[in-house]
């Protein structure tokens, strides 16, 4: 039951064995943010009046002030209904978890935040790949599940069947696992009491240095960053001198708080709780997630665990269309930057594209956001190339190089060449294992294991090369299983292989932004089907233009744009001359937005088609 | 054949009373004027046409037997805008839709009407377009004793199966024997129209129709590439794939063709799709205008016009052209008023086309780099450049759109 205000445990002044911490663990559309509202609804942090879909979600755009902070954890004060030796107001944190495999550290942090996670799956479809890999990375942090079926009320639901699923998965009873129904509250608040019995309070030594762990950290135009943390040990109080154990950077606290759900100021937080600090910084990256906050003066001096930088997984080459529009595109950058700490960018000059930026990603739905905000909010046309991972080149002399860039594959004697890997699930039915296992082979993988989840539903795990995952594998992956398939991977290190570099030439001019990495297996079909489909993407030019695939000086593929023969109009009369003039200054804007290539006019579109084919990223959303 | 394409451009409202702005009309005596008489009217719509004409079930309302006086309303309009004009006509030129489906007489009455009104000069040059089986010796006797002196018969081809999709109902032969009739009335000149590339047609087909048409013995050739134009019946047959489309590849080869075959017979070119017997004399004064800039009126629906860096065109339709005559309202359309940069780029694009080139010092400097790369790349020949003029060569002259817009930059 809702606990009465008089009752409720104050910030700063909570006993850590009154609080629990969780989070829940949910495919996107299974209904976590419907559970969520009855969740703050049912605990009165929200009251009825106030209520609307996804609180939470929305609170970015309805919120007065323009503030734009989405609650990263919310406190929600709960008396357990069945008494018993657990009754008594306590408090629950409610933390958010990105959703997707691009973000796992950041999962990973949120989760080392809690003590507990409630994993909610719809009744109605079972677990999907990425809840899976969240769930297991719940389970190395040795959370506490509790397994919850949503959308009971559904007339498709089958929660006999998946609680069997969810049961094997987890190892417990299939009658353990509680059913809800988040639209209609049914079975909330015994989820809630749940949380209460199941998830173990936070431990932390109390009269220790206070040190807190960074969970989320979250731009706002207004107050600056928000940071959220959990406070592990010892107590944070407001107008403090904190430092970043990472960087040793100080600030002032200038606030401290908790969510319920709006910010509300409190006099510190203590340990095992968790809430935002306010520092008066304007830059994510001086507020790491995973970092340690200390006090600065008798502060810990051992960080916690955990803390990692980010590291950029694939990158790609974004470009304005218009090349007048390179300053609009670094100012956007220089923006998104602010709030995403994983982003990273250099200038870089491509001959073809022009000046542009080599950004570097968390993965293919990182780059996708990214690229989407910067369209739809800075309003850019921009021209992506085919994302690529990092390659460590080792050449005979031994020296070693960094590739972020395809074309700039060094060209002397090489050693050795190492890729990117990662571990790869799949989670299919299994009339689609055979098709799953063709395309995963096709794709250089190695078999690790596969695990039936139930009679029709099969994991199976690969080692894949990262750039073959980047390489429209999503997009294949579903139409091979009609869109049955989930698919969640983790980088798990690199491997030698034998890779080349493919170049494009145009009239013996190489385009540095069709330059691409390929196994030496595959680089004359990649080189055979670039060739053939720039042949048709450029129109006849004044002369013949061959269309080369080469490795080095070896071409491995050709084409050839026949010269134009006849670009004439036959009459040009009294009545022909204003509309010829008008058609050729219709020509004139034409070519405009045609890039030269050497001495070749490359249609803007051209690039555009054959650069997006090949990435496959546009899909790859969960 | 007609010289009027159907759709007509966008442009600013013209004033109702036909007025020219002060600026077109200064200098106006040192232009040659000419007149285009434009007579909407075929017998049948050929599957290739987009030309403004209009057989007699698309027309309402209006009757071919009125045009003449219609037309003359127009002429004494043109007396009435270009004022205290001393010019002479030096040429005119009637195209359509098919002259030739009026009465001599009738078109007698037009080239009465620009007679009385401008007077003609004493060497004008005065031609009308003519299907080949639209005429007979005592029309053409008619016509020549109006005044005409040029006539340009539209053959298309000697091959009957080419005639066929082209919709064309003359039989093979009667062309040449026009030439011979037209000859025998007194014609001095006498043109042929030619078309290439049409689906079906090979090689040896168009070698055969140029061989015809020279065995005729015109003093002029025009042979053009046929263009599909949209909306056209030939257009929709493509689309549906009754007939093969037309190749520019094969355009071009065609075009090679004509030109080794028009020059062995000792004609040479004066503009990419003209041909004539050495001398000043053959080639069509009429269109020279057009494409020196000189002032011409057009009149009759649809007819353009350009007087002193103003273009204008009449409405479409026979009937509202005749209406608003008959209120004694300009019947155009729409005009623009072309900037120094527009005038410009026209020259290039018009004067480009013609033997006689254009002068180099038309263009800016990025326009006189292209120049000097496509002397480099064969398009343009090296003699007249390096006297100051820029010439098309036989290979420059099929891609010279291409040209042309390197050169305006």
């Amino acid at each position: 039951m809702p606990a009465t205000e008089t009752t409720v445990p104050q910030p700063s002044r909570t006993e850590p064995a009154l609080i629990r911490n969780f989070c829940i663990i949910a495919h996107i559309d299974h209904g976590k943010s419907t559970l969520a509202d009855r969740m703050l609804q049912i605990t009165g942090v929200v009251d009825t009046r106030q209520m609307r879909e996804q609180y939470l979600d929305r609170m970015d755009i309805e919120r007065e002030r323009g503030i734009t902070i989405k609650s990263q954890a919310v406190r929600m004060p709960w008396s357990p209904t069945d008494g018993g030796s657990s009754g008594g107001a306590h408090i629950l944190n409610m933390i958010d978890t990105p959703g997707h495999v691009d973000f796992t550290y950041e999962v990973s942090r949120s989760l080392a935040a809690c003590e507990g996670c409630v994993l909610l799956v719809d009744a109605a479809q079972g677990i999907e790949a990425q809840t899976l890999a969240n769930l297991y990375l719940a389970m190395e942090n040795d959370l506490t599940i509790i397994p919850v079926l949503n959308k009971i009320d559904l007339p498709a639901a089958q929660p006999e069947k998946f609680a069997a699923e969810l049961a094997g998965l987890i190892g417990c009873d299939p009658a353990d696992v509680l059913r809800v129904s988040a639209k209609t509250g049914e079975g909330v608040e015994q989820l809630l009491d749940e949380v209460v019995r199941q998830v173990p309070a936070p431990v932390g030594v109390k009269d220790a240095p206070a040190r807190a762990m960074i969970f989320d950290s979250v731009y706002d135009s207004y107050r600056g960053v928000v940071t959220y943390v959990k406070v592990v040990d010892g107590t944070l109080g407001r107008r403090e001198r904190i430092k970043m154990m990472s960087t040793g950077a100080q600030h002032e606290l200038l606030e401290i708080g908790t969510n319920s759900p709006e910010m509300t100021p409190a006099d510190g937080l203590s340990v095992g709780e968790v809430g935002y600090l306010i520092t008066g910084v304007k830059d994510v990256r001086q507020s790491k997630v995973g970092d340690t906050v200390t006090r600065l003066s008798k502060g810990a001096t051992e960080p916690l665990g955990g803390y990692k930088d980010p590291k950029p997984m694939v990158f790609s080459g974004l470009y304005p269309v218009d090349g007048s529009d390179y300053p609009e595109l670094r100012d956007a950058l220089d923006k998104l930057q602010l709030n995403d700490a994983a982003l990273v960018y250099e200038p870089e000059t491509s001959a073809a594209l022009g000046f542009g930026f080599r950004v570097g990603f968390l993965g293919l739905l990182h780059l996708e956001v990214i690229r989407e905000r910067l369209e739809r909010e800075f309003n850019l046309d921009l021209i992506a190339t085919a994302p690529n991972v990092i390659y460590r080149v080792v050449l005979e002399d031994r020296t070693e190089h960094v590739v972020t860039n395809p074309s700039e594959f060094p060209v002397g004697k090489i050693e050795e060449v190492y890729e990117p890997v990662v571990r790869a699930t799949v989670l299919t039915p299994s009339e689609y294992i055979g098709a799953v296992m063709e395309l995963c082979q096709n794709r250089r993988g190695t078999l690790l294991g596969m695990d039936y989840l139930s009679e029709e539903r099969v994991e199976i795990r690969y080692t894949l090369p990262l750039a073959e995952v980047v390489f429209d594998f999503f997009d294949q992956l579903k139409s091979k299983t009609r869109g049955y398939a989930s698919l969640d991977y983790e980088p798990t290190g690199e491997q030698s292989s034998q890779l080349v570099k493919v170049d494009i030439l145009l009239h013996g001019d190489k385009v540095d932004a069709f330059s691409a990495i390929t196994h030496k297996d595959k680089a004359y079909a990649y080189g055979v089907r670039l060739v053939a489909k720039l042949k048709e993407l450029i129109p006849r030019q004044a002369f013949e233009v061959p269309v080369q695939a080469a490795i080095g000086s070896r071409v491995i593929a050709r084409e050839t744009i026949r010269a134009i023969r006849k670009d004439v109009l036959a009459k040009c009369y009294g009545g022909d001359i204003s509309r010829k003039r008008k058609l050729l200054e219709k020509q004139k804007e034409g070519k405009k937005r045609m890039k030269m290539v050497g001495s070749v006019e490359v249609p803007q579109d051209a690039f555009i088609a054959v650069l997006s084919s090949d990435d496959g990223d546009s899909k790859a959303k969960k | 054949m007609g010289r009027m394409p159907s759709v007509l451009p966008d442009g600013e409202p013209a004033p109702e009373d036909g007025t020219l702005p002060a600026e077109a009309l200064a200098g106006a005596p040192d232009r040659p004027l000419g007149f285009y008489a434009h007579v909407p009217y075929c017998a049948t719509r050929c599957g290739y046409c987009d030309f403004n004409t209009y057989t007699a079930a698309e027309l309402r309302g209006t009757s071919r037997d009125d045009y003449a006086a219609t037309f003359a309303e127009e002429v004494r309009l043109a007396r009435k805008v270009l004022g205290d004009d001393p010019r002479e006509v030096e040429t005119v030129f009637f195209g359509g839709g098919t002259p030739t489906l009026l009465p001599a007489a009738d078109l007698g009455r037009m080239l009465g009407a620009i007679r009385s009104e401008f007077g003609l000069a004493a060497d004008a040059e005065v031609t009308t377009e003519a299907n080949p089986e639209s005429v007979d010796p005592a029309y053409l006797a008619e016509l020549r004793e109006a005044g005409f002196n040029r006539i340009s018969f539209g053959m298309q081809s000697a091959r009957e199966h080419v005639l066929r999709v082209l919709d064309r109902t003359h039989t093979p032969g009667r062309p040449e024997a026009c030439v011979a009739e037209a000859r025998a009335a007194g014609f001095e000149h006498v043109n042929l129209d030619l078309i290439y590339g049409t689906p079906g047609e090979t090689d040896d087909d168009w070698r055969a129709s140029l061989a015809a048409a020279l065995g005729a013995g015109p003093d002029h050739v025009s042979a053009y590439a046929l263009i599909v134009e949209e909306g056209t019946q030939l257009a929709r047959r493509i689309r549906r794939g009754e007939v093969p489309p037309t190749d520019d590849d094969e355009h071009a080869d065609r075009y090679l063709i004509a030109e080794e075959a028009l020059s062995a017979a000792g004609m040479d070119w004066y503009e990419v799709s003209n041909w004539a017997v050495p001398g000043d004399a053959a080639r069509c004064r009429h269109n020279e205008l057009y494409w020196t800039g000189a002032d011409w009126w057009g009149a009759g629906p649809g007819a353009h016009s350009h007087v002193g860096g103003v273009r204008w065109w009449n409405v479409k339709h026979p009937a509202p052209y005749a209406s608003a005559l008959a209120a004694g309202r300009s019947p155009a359309a729409g005009r623009e008023v072309l900037t120094e940069e527009d005038r410009r780029v026209e020259r290039i694009l018009l004067e480009l086309r013609l033997s006689a080139g254009c002068p180099v010092s038309l263009l800016r400097p990025a326009g006189a780099e292209a120049a000097s790369r496509a002397v480099g790349d064969g398009l343009l020949e090296r003699g007249p450049y390096e006297a100051g003029r820029l010439v098309l060569t036989l290979r420059g002259r099929l891609l010279a759109d291409a040209v042309v817009r390197d050169l305006v930059d």
